[in-house]
């Protein structure tokens, strides 16, 4: 059980804003973290981590991390941390790497098995390609056995195919080792996929804190569909009005009458949704 | 000319070389903890320290030779304490040489290798912070390694800095034949007394020296840059 209660006031790019968090993660969780740039969800992981201070409680299965009194150092806080960047050594190689951590081949052997780097080991960062540096990273923090494990963003910096890859990894390490895990993340399906408790963060507060699904499946009442989108462009054909909207990385085009779109600015965010509808599902 | 090269005195250049070695060692252990701590720091002194550390760039090297020729005098308290406790005299002596040396060639230790610190990326140290390691042995095992170019940069300046310098040693050391005269004030003697020809050959072997020195560094760091995809 990890029980946090922590105070800081930042000077964020939107101004001061005080990030004052109070939660409990069971053991063996699974978190994620979500909510806009600025919202202080790296601070909050940097001052769990001990990388940074702030007023406040911190304890980790009966240990304190930090109270009034005492602070932790990052050395001494059995955590993994797992950069962005992936923050490897390039000085030394694959298995340097993760020896460096704590020597203990054994672990190392079956990290690097696991997610498949053991053609790797001798290799130095450089030469490896962002997803199997992302891997390494992994592995290192895996390699003090943690009591938890941070990752900021960890798979942001990946293709897609990548991601994928990666998710059923850290799915795979997290099921084996069982180490309680927060993850800063922005991609939903990622959140869906891994976690088992979102927090969303804003102007550093915890605004809503459930399931993925509780937190993340945006549609109230009847409605059965509903995204959020950017409204690119309203073109008039015949007597009706085209709206072209952006979804993710999609385009849509949503039919709307002449009054709706007198109402529609281009460039504003809209929500297209649609009540009881019989959908089709293709394979693609 | 063979004759003539059999019949000089090298030993200006063994003092050059000796006293540039000397400064090179002691300032890299003085100045890694002070480029270290200045290139993580967020305390306010900090410009204070660079500014500080910076001077001897600026400063006329008579300003320098003068200060330390006052610090290392019987008259000044340090060298009073000196030749008090441990019998040395530090006005023109080799050991003042090496000690004015340090101060002078200070920034060309220092900025280099700071730089090098600064440009590491903050999240792999705090990597290693993470990973256990004392500030100590993550300076040692993945700041240091990590940052060769900037190294062996500060090494090789600092060092030909030191045997290029020449009003401070003038100053502090004056031209003792075999104590103090170092290679640059041979030839400032030799052109003095208008043996030209030992000034040409000295100057020479000081320009293809230099030149052969800062070629093998450049040649290294493109090496280095290279091997580790450094930037």
């Amino acid at each position: 059980m990890i029980q946090l209660e922590i105070r800081k006031s930042l000077h964020g790019s939107a101004g001061a804003m005080n990030l004052s968090i109070g939660i409990e993660i069971k053991e063996q969780d699974f978190v994620a973290l979500t909510g806009k740039s600025g919202s202080g969800k790296t601070t909050f992981l940097r001052i769990l981590a001990g990388l940074e201070r702030a007023e406040g409680n911190i304890t980790v299965s009966g240990e304190v991390w930090q109270d009034g009194k005492h602070f932790l150092p990052p050395q001494q806080r059995k955590i993994g941390y797992v950069f962005q960047d992936y923050a490897l050594f390039p000085n030394m190689t694959v298995e340097e790497n993760l020896l460096f951590a704590e020597k203990d081949k054994v672990l190392a052997e079956r990290l690097l098995e696991l997610t498949e780097l053991h053609d790797l080991k001798k290799r130095l960062p450089h030469s490896l390609s962002g997803g199997q540096q992302q891997r390494v990273s992994l592995c290192r923090a895996m390699m003090k056995r943690p009591k938890l494990l941070l990752m900021d963003e960890p798979l942001s910096a990946l293709d897609p195919d990548m991601r994928m890859k990666l998710q059923n990894e850290i799915l795979a390490l997290h099921r084996e080792f069982g180490t309680t895990t927060v993850m800063v993340s922005h991609d939903p399906s990622e959140i869906y996929r891994l976690a088992s408790r979102v927090l969303l963060l804003e102007q550093g507060q915890i605004i809503n804190d459930g399931s993925p699904k509780e937190v993340l499946l945006q549609t109230q009442g009847s409605q059965k569909f509903s995204f959020e989108g950017e409204l690119l462009d309203i073109a008039k054909a015949d007597v009706i009005y085209v709206a072209v909207v952006s979804i993710g990385q999609q385009l849509v085009e949503v039919v709307v009458s002449s009054r709706e779109a007198e109402k529609l600015k281009i460039g504003q965010k809209v929500r297209v949704s649609t009540k009881a509808f019989a959908p089709m599902i293709v394979g693609a | 000319m063979g004759e003539i090269l059999r019949t000089m005195d090298f030993t200006p250049f063994v003092l050059s070389f000796k006293l540039a070695a000397l400064t090179s060692v002691i300032l890299f252990a003085v100045a890694l903890p002070l480029a270290w701590y200045l290139s993580q720091t967020r305390s306010k002194a900090k410009p204070v320290l660079e500014a500080v550390t910076a001077l001897p760039i600026v400063l006329p090297p008579s300003v320098l030779g003068f200060y330390m020729l006052w610090a290392l005098s019987a008259h000044s308290p340090i060298g009073a304490f000196f030749e008090d406790t441990f019998g040395i005299k530090l006005a023109f002596s080799f050991t003042g040489l090496v000690i004015a040396s340090c101060f002078y060639s200070m920034p060309f230790m220092v900025q280099p290798l700071q730089s090098g610190f600064e440009s590491l990326n903050r999240n792999m140290l705090e990597a290693s912070y993470i990973a256990g390691k004392s500030r100590f042995a993550t300076l040692l095992k993945v700041a240091l390694p990590n940052i060769k170019p900037s190294l062996l940069t500060a090494l090789i300046v600092t060092f030909a800095h030191t045997v290029g310098e020449f009003g401070v040693v003038l100053m502090v050391g004056g031209s003792i034949p075999g104590k103090t005269k170092v290679a640059s004030v041979a030839i400032y003697d030799m052109v003095e007394v208008m043996d030209y020809t030992s000034a040409h050959i000295y100057s020479a072997i000081m320009i293809v020296m230099s030149f052969l020195v800062l070629l093998a560094v450049y040649i290294f760091n493109a090496k280095q840059h290279k091997k580790f995809g450094l930037q």
